[in-house]
């Protein structure tokens, strides 16, 4: 549709969109990316000077670094799993018939619009504190000693918290792509003999794919930034067992004041991104143009 | 559905529906509970039934200033979408309806855009925040979360507009309407539910952006994202109090979400999931 | 005034020809249908008078004046949609309404014209409603009402009554042809049903991909049919057409007989067959004939009773039938 000056005119109101994206990508990325190679620290802002790759040396060979990157795919991982597997069957029960389907799809899907600072304090405080927390009130009551989360499992408890937070949005997608399965079709699996865990594997699993795509996708945008939830409950402790990569370049940055050693964190971590990105931009994008 | 359900299947997956439910939600329900009780019931030990008191919220405000935090939340977040918004019809428009080879990578590139770990440009944000005064101030957190958010906003009303018929854009051009005409009496009127929902959903997740909002701003521009992660140091330990204040900090979104729930899916997975 | 020129006018999307080149020239006042199947290009050559495709070449002249470069909107014609293209969250008063209030209009006659257009259109009862509390065939009269009010010089219409029942279809033909003989204005109508071309045109554009067949009044058409895409194109039930041994007899390689300029008899004639399907509509009785040359459908009266299987004896009149040469032009 359109002539030429429609067209004409249609390019120009995207410019603002583009125009504002691409400066908002490229200028912080280019100064990060000039300060990584500067020895550059605000306690010290007078004496700038070239630094070669020090920065990325000091940055990779420090052994938070790769505690960091495991840490961050611990967290990316653990939650996709427990989102997607809980997300599935979470969306299959929401899925039959019950009463009060309504409600309960708001409580499900309430955790979603908790801001992560809120989430994490509660968890830390009210559900997960070793002396005064849900859980181990619960522990108490049965006779066992309480569990100190954060000190005993710290990685394991922000995985728990993060997956909580996200567990709602798949299980409202996932359910939302089950509801668009045609009834008739899951008659003819049966009239045609295929038993739950067959029409749970050849019919079900293939229609949810593009869903689960797209949950794996925006998920993994936000969980790679995962940051308030560590600041508020361990600030990265103990050591470094829950410092992702966001976090020990918040470390690096502004409790070091190491302007040059952050930048090359930073830089580390948007190629580590785009690595991320480009796969899964990839497998969605092709799914997406369906 | 052709099959008759029985009653009995029915209430056991009612039963087990709402238990899941009742759990996932119950951080929630117990942090509602507790803002409800006096500090010493709060550690007192399990219990669902609060005394009633609403010492905590008198607390939260008068130790705290509950209410400046929550103005600059509503400022930042509902100010950041809507500028989006008025950058984003626009280009939307063009998207959907002169579309080119190019506007599905175009529409890829902005999504990448959120894919940069906001992190890796803290550095720089912070110098420039810094050097031109924005830094702690409504309009810098504003201006971050409108680029922020931009992509999806973007995205969303791409979405929607798609759905449009381009035959009533074209009646309108044939009727003499001016392009601007033609997105303000046409277009815009025609996308309200969907703008509706772009713009409920994109202040929910400005509300709870967490890391720019807690890393720009300190005393004047904090956010209630700001505001309760200072809870995070020794004084949360004042359970009643923390409790009130977060209730404080969610209840609107989470009210609002409840109302948009319906449209997050769309929204959130640019139309890829109905 | 509403007289359209266009000048060796062509379009391509990419590589791709819709259009090779066209000339044609609509005088003031006339009704044209443009005919022919799905994506022989009439729909874009439409799009293109209208403007809401730019032309690949040549040139497009309303009333004198090139338009080639012109938005949709400074042309002065109005076009009703396929689909109706109402605002659905304007009243139909507001519908009506908003060329004129594009075109910048006052108050006062914004509401006398539209008020005009109700009337005529029988739409006063339901000027508050919005589009999505009518039926078919009223929504159908607001997008015509939307496109009079404005007096445009030439009224485009994009297969407009596809989307109404059988019933409403040949009602809202009588009201498209009664409104063309009220306003005297040109009219441009896009169809592939060749009894909308038949029943409403004052001259008919054959389209056939992207290359205009034939120009003429229906008759013309029905009557001297230039080849042999015409020739099967215009007229239902369609002309039987015959090639091989059967048609060089007549001297042509191809030859065409309409089904109602078959004689039948049961005694004699020139082809004999054996009857198939008989459709009897009361007035007229179709009959499917399987004879040695070919199944032939013929037309004859409602009282010529056969039935399946009988024989019967097929004699075309001689006077009107058709030859068509190798190439598939009429000889």
């Amino acid at each position: 549709m359109a002539t030429r000056q429609t067209r004409t005119l249609a390019r120009f109101m995207m410019a603002p969109s583009v125009i504002l994206l691409f400066i908002w990508m490229i200028v912080p990325l280019a100064m990060t990316l000039w300060f990584s190679f500067q020895n550059y620290n605000l306690l010290n802002p007078g004496n700038v000077s070239f630094a070669g790759l020090f920065n990325y040396k000091f940055f990779l060979t420090d052994p938070a670094f790769l505690q960091s990157i495991w840490n961050t795919l611990a967290i990316v991982i653990g939650v996709l799993v427990i989102t997607v597997v809980g997300g599935v069957a979470l969306a299959m029960l929401l899925d039959q018939p019950m009463f009060g389907q309504g409600i309960v799809r708001i409580l499900v899907i309430s955790p979603f619009f908790v801001m992560p600072p809120v989430a994490a304090l509660v968890w830390k405080n009210m559900i997960m504190h070793p002396g005064y927390g849900v859980l181990a009130d619960i522990s108490k009551s049965v006779g066992l000693k309480p569990i100190d989360w954060f000190a005993h499992y710290p990685l394991i408890s922000i995985v728990i918290i993060v997956a909580w937070q996200w567990l709602p949005f798949a299980t409202l997608i996932l359910l939302t792509a089950l509801q668009s399965l045609d009834e008739e079709q899951k008659e003819a699996a049966e009239m045609d003999g295929a038993n739950f865990a067959n029409r749970f594997w050849y019919l079900t699993l293939p229609h949810l794919a593009r869903a689960i795509t797209v949950v794996i996708l925006i998920q993994t945008i936000f969980l790679l930034g995962v940051y308030a939830e560590i600041l508020v409950t361990t600030n990265g402790g103990p050591g470094y067992a829950t410092t992702n990569l966001a976090f020990l370049i918040y470390r690096t940055a502004l409790l070091g004041y190491d302007v040059g050693g952050a930048s090359a964190g930073g830089v580390i971590a948007v190629i580590l991104a785009n690595i991320v990105a480009i796969f899964l931009m990839r497998a969605v994008g092709k799914n997406l143009d369906k | 559905m052709a099959r008759a359900v029985s009653t009995r299947r029915k209430i056991g997956f009612t039963i087990a529906a709402w238990a899941v439910a009742l759990m996932i939600f119950f951080p929630i329900l117990y942090t509602i509970i507790t803002s409800l009780k006096t500090e010493p019931e709060a550690i007192a030990g399990f219990s669902l039934i609060p005394s009633g008191t609403l010492e905590s919220y008198f607390a939260v405000q008068s130790q705290n200033d509950y209410f400046k935090p929550f103005i600059n939340s509503v400022i930042i977040s509902v100010g950041s979408t809507l500028i989006a918004l008025v950058i984003a019809i626009p280009s939307a428009w063009s998207m959907a309806f002169s579309p080119t080879k190019r506007t599905k990578d175009v529409l890829m590139w902005m999504l990448s855009t959120k894919m940069m770990p906001a992190v890796g440009v803290l550095v720089p944000m912070y110098l420039i925040f810094r050097d031109t005064g924005l830094l702690d101030t409504r309009l810098g957190l504003t201006i971050v979360l409108t680029l922020i958010n931009l992509p999806i906003v973007v995205w969303m009303l791409y979405t929607y507009f798609r759905e449009i018929p381009g035959e009533i854009l074209e009646a309108a051009r044939m009727d003499g309407a001016s392009l601007f005409n033609e997105i303000v009496h046409v277009l815009t009127p025609m996308a309200v539910p969907g703008i509706a929902s772009t713009l409920l959903l994109n202040i929910i997740l400005a509300w709870n952006e967490s890391f720019w909002s807690i890393r720009l701003s300190a005393a004047n521009a904090a956010p209630l994202t700001a505001f309760i992660a200072s809870f995070s140091s020794p004084q949360g330990l004042f359970w009643a109090k923390l409790s009130a204040a977060s209730t404080l900090a969610i209840a609107p979104i989470l009210i609002m979400g409840w109302f948009s729930q319906r449209q997050l899916v769309r929204g959130l997975t640019f139309g890829a999931v109905k | 005034m509403g007289n359209i020129v266009l000048k060796k006018v062509s379009k391509s999307f990419g590589a791709t020809t819709i259009i090779p080149e066209i000339d044609l020239e609509i005088e003031d006042g006339e009704f044209v249908v443009f005919v022919g199947p799905s994506g022989c290009g009439k729909s874009t050559l439409l799009r293109l008078i209208a403007g809401l495709e730019d032309t690949s070449a040549g040139s497009i002249n309303i009333d004198g004046r090139d338009v080639t470069s012109e938005q949709p909107a400074k042309r002065k014609l109005a076009m009703v949609f396929q689909s109706y293209a109402l605002y659905p969250h304007m009243t139909v008063r507001n519908n009506i309404a908003f060329p004129l209030k594009m075109a910048g209009e006052d108050k006062a006659v914004i509401e006398r014209k539209v008020g005009d257009a109700a009337r005529v259109l029988n739409l006063t009862n339901y000027l508050e409603r919005r589009p999505g509390q009518l039926s078919g065939g009223q929504r159908q009269r607001v997008a015509i009402g939307r496109a009079i009010v404005r007096q445009p010089s030439a009224f485009l219409f994009d297969e407009p009554l596809s989307n109404l029942d059988a019933a409403l279809r040949g009602t809202m033909r009588l009201e498209i042809s009664e409104l063309h003989h009220q306003l005297k204005t040109t009219m441009i109508y896009v169809t592939h049903d060749q009894v909308e071309a038949m029943t409403m045109a004052d001259k008919i554009v054959v389209l056939n991909a992207g290359n205009i067949e034939q120009v003429g009044s229906p008759l013309e058409l029905y009557r001297s049919p230039k080849n042999l895409f015409v020739a099967g194109f215009i007229g239902s039930p369609k002309m039987n057409l015959m090639d091989g041994a059967t048609a060089a007899k007549y001297g042509a390689s191809t030859i065409g007989i309409r089904p109602e300029h078959i004689n039948i008899s049961t005694t004699a004639g020139d082809w004999k067959g054996t009857v198939g399907v008989a459709e009897h509509l009361g007035a007229d009785t179709f009959l499917h004939v399987h004879t040695d040359v070919g199944t032939i459908n013929v037309r004859t009266g409602g009282e010529f009773v056969v039935s399946h299987g009988d024989t019967v004896f097929l004699s075309p009149d001689l006077a009107k039938l058709h030859r068509f040469g190798p190439d598939g032009s009429a000889l």
